[in-house]
């Protein structure tokens, strides 16, 4: 683990670093390009700073194991790209019924399928948020930048750890494998789960306003019922009944939904008098701020909006955007976040810069964004 | 010496249980109780894992300790984030058959390979029972189950073997009628260090009995007269195959933090 400072790494580096910053006791993975570094330098590094690592048979021992440890109150994390994360739904899914905070970490590769492994890509963004099945929700952050991934991933672990929740950060492999400057800073603001109080019964329901309920761990002497099955607030399941599965999955979405101003978080420039609003996100969401800023040097009205959160999605400003100005979302994939930015702007409003493979130049966007301004 | 009904009231929760009249599970239940009571092993220092199926209940929500409900097939690896998390905890697995080597099988091996301190306990009905009776990957060749109804093209899998070739550090089968036995398979397999894979032939009266038109009575019956402890014999061999020493993972983890200078988290 590295002190405070200046370096200059790669985005998966990064990431690692950030989740020991904030306290990771366990990392469970299975080898991907172009995920690989990360439990690379944690396989390393971790265990100085009292953390377990382990390599698992694969992906769904991983997501698995990593649920099984935040459950002995350690902070937990897995890395992986598409395949594999694929292969990590069904737990996720259980983890988020099941309340366990823990952090995934898709390094996002060119799908679908095998695809190509080492070329960068963003088609897991629907998959991060209805991957699983069953009506859920999810939190999922989208660094553009080697200090993003430091961030963002201490930011996931807050997250899941504040809303008791598994949280996603969706990175590519345009972030992951490249290299800049980041700096660990000397602060670093750290949330640790809630608690239980003396006297607290129930673990899995809350009449607090945030819909958090505490946590507490294995061995504390609690008999603790976790179950992926539908629950009643001591643990005790409800295979058939219609109040305790209203209950739970309504609480459930709502942990998200009611703390949405909290989680979400955007970046945007000269968007309020724009004609055209390039929405852009991840590796991606770097040439295009480079299109932007030469259209606005050439006198083109032209405004950018970038989304840290994917999920839940800046819904309203994305919304109010689309009331006065085109929107020209590019994205490294065709079906990437188009139809939640087509949902919030409206089809009318809709343009798009797909690509496939690699990222493309500032040129590239840029001749898009004068055929889109006509 | 605790007495049954103590023994029901100290260990088991939800009562009566929903297992059908007859079924294995409740036996299993029972003595894994047992085992811990003998052993004077505290409640709050267990944590038992399970997946889906009949088997599952067993812990869940049954077994008055610490419990953690997984998905199908999917008991083991969670079971080692705990073991890994905190090794202080004994960790329990128990799972059905389809669940363990079915859907889990990939799980087991690793988990055998890696001799991780996990007592695993596969209650083997030879079918999936909660979901109608199909056939399971230890269904005999040629059984008539709902989903093979001209016959099991397929063989049943020697579970014991498996493990034992993959690496467990202990390695047993019984049967329902060998209650005592099992008992104290089970008070080994706590205190053994590694791997520990209890392989428990257990009657399903609502699945077998009705198919094949036998009585919990005559399917014990069955298992007394066809096993032994002697694999010259020809029958159904129980008892213990395997015990080995190997090194345990979590311990080994543990051991590479501390000599690369971290403390535990």
């Amino acid at each position: 683990m590295r002190s405070p400072g200046v370096y200059f790494q790669e985005g998966n580096l990064a990431c690692a670093e950030g989740a020991m910053a904030a306290g990771l006791g366990f990392f469970a993975g299975y080898p991907i390009t172009p995920a690989s570094e990360v439990m690379h330098h944690l396989a390393r590094t971790l265990p100085a700073t009292g953390g377990r690592f382990i390599q698992m048979e694969d992906e769904i021992g991983s997501m698995a194991a990593i649920t099984g440890a935040s459950w002995t109150g350690l902070k937990s994390m897995t890395s992986t790209s598409g395949p594999g994360f694929s292969l990590m739904m069904e737990n996720l899914g259980y983890a988020y019924m099941t309340e366990t905070p823990c952090v995934i970490v898709n390094v996002q590769r060119a799908g679908p399928s095998t695809g190509q492994a080492t070329k960068p890509g963003t088609g897991d963004v629907m998959q991060s948020r209805f991957g699983s099945h069953g009506d859920y929700e999810m939190i999922a952050l989208s660094p553009n930048s080697v200090q993003e991934m430091f961030d963002f991933t201490v930011r996931a672990f807050n997250l899941a750890e504040r809303y008791r929740t598994p949280v996603v950060l969706l990175a590519d492999a345009g972030i992951g494998h490249m290299r800049e400057k980041f700096t660990i800073p000397e602060d670093i603001e750290i949330v640790e789960r809630k608690k239980p109080k003396e006297g607290d019964r129930e673990f899995f329901h809350t009449d607090e306003k945030d819909h958090v309920p505490p946590m507490p761990s294995f061995g504390e002497g609690r008999e603790l019922l976790v179950t992926g099955s539908t629950h009643r607030g001591d643990g005790t399941r409800d295979t058939a009944g219609y109040d305790t599965q209203d209950k739970l999955v309504r609480r459930l979405k709502a942990k998200i939904d009611d703390n949405q101003q909290d989680i979400i978080d955007w970046e945007e420039d000269s968007v309020e008098d724009a004609e055209l609003v390039v929405v852009s996100y991840g590796s991606m969401s770097r040439p295009a701020r480079g299109a932007v800023k030469r259209a606005r040097k050439d006198g083109l009205n032209v405004g950018f909006f970038r989304p840290k959160v994917m999920w839940p999605s800046p819904e309203e400003r994305l919304k109010e955007i689309g009331k006065n100005s085109k929107i020209l979302l590019a994205e490294l994939s065709l079906r990437g976040y188009r139809m939640e930015v087509e949902r919030c702007v409206g089809s009318e409003k809709m343009h798009v810069y797909d690509r496939l493979n690699s990222l493309p130049t500032i040129d590239m966007i840029y001749t898009k964004i004068k055929e889109v301004m006509g | 010496m605790i007495t049954g009904k103590e023994l029901r009231e100290k260990y088991i929760r939800n009562q009566p249980t929903a297992f059908c009249p007859g079924c294995g599970d409740g036996m299993v239940l029972n003595g894994m109780s047992r085992a811990v009571e003998n052993l004077g092993i505290e409640r709050k220092d267990i944590v038992a894992v399970s997946g889906i199926g009949c088997a599952a209940w067993v812990v869940s929500p049954y077994w008055r300790v610490d419990t953690l409900h997984t998905t199908h097939g999917r008991a083991i690896p969670h079971a080692i984030g705990v073991k890994v998390g905190n090794k202080d905890l004994n960790v329990v697995v128990v799972s059905g058959d389809g669940d363990c080597v079915g859907i889990g099988g990939n799980h087991l091996i690793h988990a055998c390979r890696n001799n991780i301190d996990l007592t695993v306990i596969m209650i083997n009905n030879g079918l999936y029972a909660m979901t109608g009776g199909q056939v399971a990957p230890t269904t005999e060749h040629g059984e008539k189950t709902i989903t093979t109804p001209y016959g099991n093209p397929s063989q049943g899998m020697d579970v014991a073997e498996l493990v034992k070739a993959a690496g467990a550090s202990h390695v047993a089968r019984w049967t329902t009628y060998h209650m005592r036995e099992l008992t104290k398979e089970v008070e080994y397999a706590l205190e053994k260090k590694g791997l520990s894979f209890i392989e428990v032939i257990t009657q399903c009266p609502t699945r077998t009995g009705k198919k094949d038109n036998l009585s919990t009575l005559e399917m014990l019956e069955w298992y007394k007269n066809n096993t032994s402890k002697n694999p010259e014999d020809g029958k159904i061999t129980v008892g213990r195959s395997v015990d080995k020493e190997r090194p345990e993972m979590a311990d080994v983890i543990y051991e590479q933090i501390i000599s690369a200078g971290g403390t535990l988290k």
